[in-house]
């Protein structure tokens, strides 16, 4: 592979170039869709939402519902779904030196939905903070998940090879998958509901889900910008990274913690998107390169656009039917997958254990 | 400088290093050498405090384990014995990091200063044409040159090597002691080597420790240490023989 480590100036036209596609589908996914609504109504609209300029008079009550009510929250959420798996799925796989990480890859992802599952079979009934309690309870169970899949892993090869976790991570998620779906047909709830959990999906969110994700999308990945460098270290290693002063214990437990904040809100208010943090990291590194100074704020905005763009065609490619979203990312990112294994495979000549 | 005290590792509950004393003093470059299994690389991570060990390991008579991961990699710096990478870090990325010890906030950016000592330890071990290379396309001995240059940027008081020169031919076996020989004249400065290669440790070492099932079998000068008798003993092998039969075929 070639080194990719652009100038400050190529790193700036790389970001705003991101932007600007991110803006783009942005736009495209609060016009497009089962309805549609010309672009300049939309822009009208959201002009006026955001900034307080303009008028939108002449624009239909529906439209401008539409837009508001419905399309504007789900690209929002979206896009910082995409932007969170993204960032924990580079964040861990710097962390653990190993490109094929990520919180589906990891199971760290159907962990998480268990623990939703789990919270909505048994009953609880929090008065307001209902969703609160089903993202929280989410979260733990993510993060338990990932200390279980490396404590396993660890045990069985102290060196954490990729194929070791990796495997782990394929036993767990099919543990975990088969024990929400035995809860869901337990508990009589329809089968759509483990569709949701297994697939992802972004078929009636709204402003509160919006909400919900803020405060955890802005503050998980801003803190695990701070640790650029510290990442940066560990991909060299755990231990050389201990070699150059990284407090190894207690950074890769604050990561973790950060990964599993970002990745159970994902999976309580969308489902398991699968692939999307192993996929836009390994493009966001052609781009910019693995430093992580770069890497993870980069892949925010690649991977936000992405999942906006996934979202807009599983609504609209077989509109009025809608597929789950998480069809669409498995698929290229299943593809992906066995092509960076075998691809990592050749170059080593078939051996790849530390 | 650094002292150790009595150490002793248990893995598993397999005793690997017992009972280990050892000593070090400025512009020391110790060779410790052995045979594979002997405890060697046990002991240079237990001492950078990877490992629980029981006993002591004093630095300029501070307690190694009440130091702070950043305060140890301020003074003590390790150059492993391999490393695989999976990403394709530029060479300068992977050197810069060894300013990190010295780096004291999370805001902190590296000054003028940080630059320059990541140059010179480019050019000291002749990267500075590879520095905008990716570390993936580089060669098992290039790898090894890369991270000598971090451990120079990193600056440190002790250098520890881990048998360093694995990958390296002859030429950079060389190269690579020279360096170290020569930053250990400097202020302050010592090195501890694993090292296979008995014609290094007789070129480079100060003084030698020969270990043999994880407790040292003899320490003091090279030529103390590394006597026939010894080494027949701990590598069960006519070591003497082997090497006289080299020379004889030479002339």
């Amino acid at each position: 592979m070639k080194a990719v480590n652009p100038s400050k100036s190529a790193t700036v036209l790389i970001y705003g170039l991101c932007l600007c596609f991110f803006a783009a589908a942005f736009l495209l996914s609060v016009s497009v869709g089962s309805i549609s609504i010309s672009l300049d109504e939309t822009l009208r609209i959201l002009v006026k939402r955001v900034f307080g300029w303009g008028t939108v008079e002449g624009i239909s009550e529906s439209n401008i519902t539409i837009i508001e009510a419905v399309r504007m929250p789900r690209a929002l959420l979206a896009a910082m779904v995409g932007g969170a798996l993204s960032i924990s799925g580079a964040a861990m796989q710097g962390l653990l030196k190993n490109p094929l990480a990520d919180g589906s890859t990891l199971g760290v992802s159907s962990g998480g939905a268990l623990g939703a599952v789990l919270f909505l079979v048994s009953g609880i009934n929090l008065p307001f903070v209902q969703e609160l309690g089903l993202t929280l309870t989410s979260i733990l169970f993510s993060f338990l998940s990932l200390l279980l899949i490396l404590g396993l892993s660890y045990s069985i090869d102290f060196q954490l090879s990729t194929h070791t976790i990796i495997l782990t991570g394929v036993i767990f998620s099919m543990l975990t998958g088969s024990l929400t779906s035995m809860l869901v047909s337990l508990s009589g709830d329809s089968l759509k509901q483990v569709v949701f959990w297994s697939m992802g999906s972004f078929s009636g969110k709204g402003w509160h889900h919006v909400l919900i994700m803020l405060p955890f999308f802005i503050g998980g990945s801003l803190l695990l910008t701070l640790f650029s460098r510290e990442l940066n270290a560990f991909a060299l290693g755990e231990e050389q990274a201990r070699y150059v002063g990284v407090n190894t214990r207690r950074v890769k437990l604050i990561i973790l913690i950060l990964i599993s904040l970002l990745i159970g809100v994902s999976v309580s208010l969308s489902g398991t998107i699968g692939f999307v943090g192993l996929v836009i990291p390994h493009m966001t590194r052609m781009l910019v390169g693995p430093n992580h100074t770069r890497l993870l704020p980069a892949s925010l905005f690649v991977g936000g656009t992405f999942l906006m763009l996934a979202d807009l065609a599983s609504r609209t490619l077989f509109s009025p039917a809608e597929f789950p979203i998480g069809v669409v990312t498995s698929f290229i990112g299943g593809i992906l997958f066995i092509y960076l294994f075998y691809s990592r495979r050749n170059r080593k000549g078939g051996d790849e254990h530390a | 400088m650094l002292e150790i005290r009595n150490l002793g590792v248990k893995l598993g509950g397999k005793a690997i290093i017992t009972d280990v004393s050892l000593e070090l003093n400025p512009h020391d470059i110790l060779m410790i050498v052995g045979p594979n299994g002997a405890g060697k690389s046990t002991l240079i991570r237990a001492v950078m405090q990877l490992y629980p060990y029981t006993g002591r390991v004093l630095l300029d008579g501070e307690d190694l384990s009440r130091l702070k991961p950043r305060q140890l990699a301020a003074r003590m710096g390790v150059l492993a014995q391999r490393h695989q990478l999976q990403f394709p870090q530029t060479v300068r990325e992977v050197v810069r990091l060894g300013r990190y010890a010295h780096q004291k906030s999370l805001f902190n950016t590296l000054d003028g200063a940080d630059l320059g000592k990541i140059e010179a330890a480019l050019e000291r071990t002749g990267l500075t044409s590879l520095a905008h290379r990716s570390v993936l396309t580089l060669s098992g001995g290039e790898l090894q040159r890369v991270f000598l240059a971090q451990l120079l940027a990193q600056d440190p008081d002790i250098l520890i090597l881990d048998e360093p020169t694995n990958h390296l031919d002859l030429k950079y076996q060389i190269a690579m002691f020279d360096i170290v020989k020569e930053w250990s004249r400097a202020d302050g400065k010592a090195v501890i080597a694993v090292v296979h290669d008995l014609n290094t440790v007789f070129a480079y070492g100060t003084r030698a420790v020969l270990m043999d099932k994880g407790r040292v079998f003899a320490s003091g000068d090279v030529d103390q240490v590394l006597t026939p008798d010894n080494l027949n003993e701990v590598y069960q092998v006519n070591v003497a023989h082997w090497m006289k039969n080299l020379m004889e075929h030479w002339g």
